[in-house]
């Protein structure tokens, strides 16, 4: 690590080099190529943010939960995991916050109202309060290695608790209209520069949450090599002042 | 292996007599618990202010006010076990801390149902619910698989919270969304129940049915993920 500023390196400049160019060519296609939709009108640019964000939310908490459940089975517990862990998680729930704005702009104007109480709406709202509470426990102090059982336990808990709270959610209520592209049985209905607009979000989010992940567990490694290089330093001025 | 399994039996007994014996000698949950839960109903009248409106939410308010109560009454379980290091002093003799999870999560359930069963007499005498003698099973019968539910996941997430700096306001941030199944197959269970808006007793049974899945998933994730939780 001596020597070297920041947390890239000429890998993820070239990489984020490219995420800038395809958020670019997608904003191009998103606001300006791309046709309006019969019936939503402009409003359905919203989609190609929308759905790229809550797809990169999902990758994002499932990289938690499988570094999680690596750092816990391994036998050499390797901290790297944990931190990788903690960078998806943290992106995660950026992701989700943007698809909930996103999405709630978008009810607004085609639905009227900017949440109804749907099914999918509603367990999207609890899978961001269930990692801002995995991200609180990040916090809670203790040693390194503390910190790591104790999220890691959590994010697997987490993938426990969320198919309940969908399935138990959906049970409920259910309005949502059905995913429209995801569905084998139903015609895509999108033409031809709507859906290449789509699938453009979806690499371009998901190469910016590669970028954003390699980054911040970089920084988080950083961090945790301060903190143990400050107790380090306090332990040596105390045996000094010991000494003295 | 069955002189294991008798042991960690009697371990999980001591432990749930134990949090019990404390909680009899304390009187917290009759002193303390059950006024704010009285209260917290009191107040839901004096917010809806309508009859009709009352007796239709009365489920909901019920479970709504058992879920705030459970809150403090976790807390309660692990501040004895914090103050004076006791859990600490539990692991380094060793203790399965499986049983030590099932242990404290029975005494919890035994005071939840208490604390539900006291609530339910309310919502009758304020909010003038009537129940039928089928629904009245029923009733019993919600209470008691909702409450091996919140039992479990209340402990496991008070023993995370056990300890930690900021756990009165992290507690809530992680066990109301765990919650939020039982939230709501409790509610619908007891409406059926209650017969609150036209609703008969069979229409509560699948709700049962969603209570049992998250009390199984819940008690076995426990029992596994309690020691790494509070370990170290």
């Amino acid at each position: 690590m001596a020597g070297q500023s920041g947390t890239g390196t000429s890998a993820t400049r070239r990489l984020g080099v490219l995420v800038i160019f395809l958020l670019a060519t997608l904003a191009l296609c998103g606001l300006w190529f791309s046709a309006e939709d019969v019936v939503q009108g402009s409003t359905v640019r919203i989609m190609y943010i929308h759905v790229p964000s809550i797809w990169t939310a999902y990758i994002a908490f499932g990289l938690t939960a499988l570094c999680s459940g690596v750092y816990l089975s391994g036998k050499n517990r390797s901290l790297a995991w944990d931190r990788v862990a903690g960078a998806s998680g943290e992106i995660g729930v950026l992701f989700v916050a943007v698809s909930l704005i996103t999405g709630s702009m978008w009810g607004r104007l085609t639905w009227g109202t900017y949440w109804v109480w749907d099914a999918r709406l509603t367990s999207t709202a609890f899978l961001f309060i269930t990692y801002v509470g995995y991200l609180a426990v990040r916090q809670l102090g203790g040693t390194h290695r503390q910190r790591a059982r104790r999220s890691s336990v959590l994010a697997l808990l987490a993938i426990l608790e969320i198919p309940l709270v969908h399935f138990s959610v959906t049970l409920w209520r259910s309005l949502h209209q059905e995913a429209s592209v995801a569905n084998p049985n139903a015609k895509v209905e999108l033409d031809g520069l709507m859906l290449f607009s789509l699938f453009l979000g979806l690499v371009a989010f998901t190469l910016l949450f590669v970028w954003l992940v390699l980054h911040r567990q970089r920084g988080m490694m950083l961090e945790d090599a301060f903190s143990d290089r400050g107790l380090d330093v306090a332990i040596t001025a105390r045996r000094n002042e010991a000494g003295a | 292996m069955s002189g294991a399994g008798i042991n960690k039996r009697r371990i999980a007994v001591a432990v749930a007599r134990k949090d019990l014996t404390i909680e009899w000698n304390s009187r917290i949950l009759v002193n303390q618990v059950a006024p704010f839960a009285a209260i917290v109903m009191v107040l839901f009248a004096f917010a809806l202010d309508n009859d009709g409106i009352l007796l239709r939410v009365a489920p909901g308010l019920v479970w709504l006010a058992t879920l705030f109560s459970m809150l403090v009454v976790v807390q309660r379980s692990f501040t004895v076990e914090s103050a004076d290091g006791a859990l600490d002093a539990l692991r380094v003799a060793g203790v399965d801390m499986g049983a030590i999870f099932v242990g404290k999560a029975i005494a919890l359930m035994v005071q939840l149902f208490v604390l539900e069963l006291m609530l339910v007499a309310t919502a009758v005498v304020l909010y003038g619910v009537e129940m039928t003698l089928a629904g009245f099973c029923e009733a019993i019968v919600t209470l008691v698989v909702a409450t091996i539910g919140l039992g479990s996941v209340g402990t496991l997430y008070g023993g995370l919270a056990a300890g930690a700096r900021g756990r009165e306001t992290l507690l809530p941030l992680l066990l109301l969304p765990a919650v939020a199944p039982v939230l709501i197959g409790a509610t619908r269970a007891t409406e059926a129940a209650f017969g609150s808006g036209g609703t008969t007793v069979s229409e509560g049974w699948p709700w049962i049915g969603l209570l049992l899945v998250f009390a199984v998933l819940f008690s076995a994730a426990g029992t596994v993920a309690f020691g790494p939780l509070v370990d170290e």
